[in-house]
C-alpha cells in the first residue's frame, strides 16, 4: 500500500453494519466514505471517487446492490466491487463470483455472504487494490 | 352464483324425476356468505350406481332414500363414511324407526325428509343443507386466510427480532477480534449502539405482547370512568424526559368533559403511541400539540407534530402490522413497526376510528376516535353469579 490512504466506499442500508465496517476498516488504515442506500451512494459517486466499494445487495430495491455494483463500473471501470449479502440465508438464492462466468453477469468481483467476517472482507479488499 | 351438485338416489322413477323437475330452476340467496346457489341434479335408481357416480365426481348433496333394490341407503352412507367423502345426505324415507334414525345420523346423515314429501318440502330442506354447506365452506376459507396472515406474521416478525441480533452480534464480533484498535470513543459508540438495539428489542417484545392480548381478548378488559385529560397528562409526563433532551416543546388542550368508559390500560397505550410517535419523528425544536375533544359521544385525541411528516402512500400502509417507514429522515430512529397497529385495533374495540394527516416535511396530525359506551352490566358481579347469562340465549 502507497502512503496515500486508500478510500473505501461503503454502501448498506444496515446502519450497524454501516458503522462497523467504518470503524473495522478506519483502524485497518483505509479511509472511508459511507451511504446508507444506493440513491445515496449515486450522489456520493458524483462528488468522489473510491479506490474500492463494498456494498449490500437488498436495499431499496431487490437487486439495488447489483445495480448500482454497474453504475460503478461504468463510470469507475478500475474500481474493485465486492458485493456483501444476506440474500443466501434470506431466499435461499446463492450468487457467486469466483468464476469468470459468474463475474460476467454478476459483475462483481466478489461476493460476501453475510455474516462478513473482518478478516475475510480484508483479504479481498488486499487482494483486489492495488 | 355458485353452482351446487345434487345427486337423487332413489328407485323410484316418480321420485328421481319429481326432485329434478322441482330444483331444475330453483335458486335460493344465502345472505349470510352473501351469494345464492342453484342446483345441478344428478340421478342414480341404485345404492351401487349412486356410489360409482359418487366416486367419479362426488356431489355436494346427496338425497338418498333408505330402502334401495341392492344395497340399502344406510351401507351406502357407511361406505361415504368409511372413504371420508365430503357429501352433505339428506335421507329420504318414508318409515323412519328411531334406530334407523340414530343409526343413520350416527354414519353422517344430516338431516331427514318423509316421504311423501312436497316441492316445498323438498326445497326448503335443500336450501337448509346449501346454507349449512356454504357457510362451512366459508368458515374454511376464513380459517385457511387466518393461517395465511398468521404465517405472514410470525416470518416478518422473525426477520424483526434478528436484526437487533445480527447487530449486537456484529459488534461483539468487532470487539473480540480486536479489529478496531483501542479508541475508547469508539468502544463507547459500540456500547451504546449495543444497548440502543436491545431496548428497541424489548420494545417490540412489549408491543408484540400488548398486540397479543388484544387480539386474543383473553385481556380482561377493566371498564370504569377515566379521564382522558388526566392520562394525556401522565403520557406527556413520561415522554417529557425524550422532548426536552431534542428541545420538543408538549402542550395539551382540553376541551369539554372528557371522561369517558375505558380500559385505562388500553388508553394509556393509546396516548403513550401517539405522543411517542410525535417526540420521535418530530424534529429538534419542534412542538407537539396534544387536543382533546368531545362531539357527543364520541371522545377524539388528535396529536399534531412539526415532525418529518410523510407522503399520501406511506399514509396508507402506516396502521399495518411491522410498517414503518424507510427513508433518510427516519434512518436511526428505532421503532417496532407494531405502535399505530396496536392504536388501530384498540380504537376498534371502542367502535372508534384512527386516521392521519401529513404532508412530508411539515408533519403529521394523528387522530384517534373513541366511542363512550357505557359497559351493559357491571361484569364482575353479573359474571361470578352466572357464567352464562340466559340473554345469551336464542
Amino acid at each position: 500500500m502507497s502512503d496515500e490512504k486508500k478510500t473505501i466506499l461503503v454502501v448498506d442500508d444496515d446502519e450497524d453494519f454501516l458503522f462497523q465496517q467504518k470503524v473495522q476498516l478506519e483502524a485497518a488504515g483505509y479511509k472511508v466514505i459511507t451511504a446508507p442506500g444506493s440513491k445515496a451512494a449515486r450522489a456520493l459517486l458524483r462528488t468522489s471517487r473510491p479506490d474500492m466499494a463494498v456494498i449490500d445487495l437488498m436495499m431499496e430495491e431487490m437487486d439495488a446492490g447489483f445495480t448500482l455494483c454497474r453504475e460503478i463500473k461504468k463510470t469507475y471501470p478500475d474500481c474493485p466491487v465486492v458485493i456483501c449479502t444476506g440474500v443466501a440465508n434470506e431466499t435461499g438464492m446463492a450468487f457467486d463470483a469466483a468464476t469468470d462466468e459468474e463475474r460476467a453477469w454478476v459483475k462483481a468481483d466478489a461476493l460476501l455472504d453475510k455474516p462478513v467476517r473482518f478478516e475475510q472482507l480484508r483479504r479481498e479488499i488486499e487482494r483486489l487494490i492495488h | 352464483m355458485e353452482t351446487l351438485k345434487l345427486l337423487v338416489c332413489d328407485d323410484e322413477m316418480g321420485m328421481r324425476m319429481g326432485v329434478a323437475r322441482a330444483l331444475r330452476d330453483f335458486s335460493v340467496d344465502i345472505p349470510d356468505v352473501d351469494e345464492s346457489v342453484r342446483f345441478q341434479v344428478e340421478l342414480a335408481e341404485t345404492g351401487e350406481e349412486a356410489l360409482q357416480k359418487i366416486a367419479a365426481d362426488p356431489p355436494q348433496i346427496l338425497l338418498l332414500d333408505l330402502k334401495l333394490p341392492g344395497i340399502s341407503g344406510l351401507d351406502v352412507l357407511e361406505e361415504l363414511h368409511e372413504k371420508d367423502i365430503e357429501t352433505l345426505t339428506v335421507m329420504i324415507t318414508a318409515y323412519a324407526s328411531i334406530e334407523t334414525a340414530v343409526r343413520a345420523t350416527k354414519q353422517g346423515a344430516y338431516d331427514f325428509l318423509a316421504k311423501p314429501f312436497t316441492p316445498t318440502e323438498l326445497k326448503s330442506t335443500v336450501t337448509k343443507a346449501a346454507k349449512h354447506l356454504m357457510v362451512a365452506r366459508q368458515a374454511r376459507r376464513l380459517a385457511q386466510e387466518k393461517r395465511q396472515v398468521r404465517f405472514q406474521f410470525i416470518s416478518v416478525l422473525a426477520h424483526e427480532l434478528k436484526a437487533p441480533i445480527n447487530a449486537v452480534e456484529g459488534y461483539l464480533n468487532v470487539v473480540r477480534d480486536g479489529t478496531i484498535g483501542d479508541n475508547p470513543e469508539i468502544m463507547n459508540q459500540i456500547v451504546f449502539r449495543c444497548l440502543d438495539r436491545i431496548q428497541g428489542m424489548r420494545k417490540m417484545i412489549g408491543d408484540l405482547l400488548d398486540l397479543t392480548r388484544i387480539e386474543s381478548g383473553q385481556k380482561r378488559r377493566e371498564m370504569e370512568r377515566v379521564d382522558a385529560g388526566d392520562m394525556a397528562e401522565r403520557a406527556i409526563e413520561t415522554l417529557l424526559p425524550d422532548a426536552q433532551a431534542r428541545s420538543i416543546a408538549i402542550e395539551l388542550h382540553k376541551n369539554g368533559d372528557l371522561a369517558l368508559w375505558a380500559d385505562k390500560g388500553e388508553l394509556e397505550i393509546i396516548l403513550n403511541n401517539l405522543v411517542s410517535n410525535a417526540v420521535k419523528y418530530n424534529k429538534d425544536n419542534g412542538r407537539v400539540d396534544v387536543l382533546l375533544s368531545r362531539d357527543g359521544e364520541f371522545l377524539t385525541i388528535a396529536v399534531k407534530d412539526t415532525g418529518i411528516g410523510m407522503t399520501r402512500d406511506e399514509a396508507a400502509k402506516l396502521f399495518n402490522d411491522f410498517v414503518r417507514i424507510k427513508n433518510s429522515s427516519t434512518s436511526g430512529i428505532l421503532g417496532s413497526g407494531l405502535g399505530l397497529s396496536i392504536v388501530k385495533k384498540l380504537a376498534m374495540l371502542y367502535e372508534g376510528k384512527v386516521k392521519v394527516e401529513s404532508e412530508p416535511g411539515e408533519g403529521s396530525t394523528f387522530t384517534v376516535t373513541l366511542k363512550d359506551t357505557a359497559p351493559q352490566q357491571a361484569p364482575t358481579e353479573a359474571l361470578a353469579a352466572d357464567p352464562h347469562p340466559a340473554s345469551d340465549a336464542p
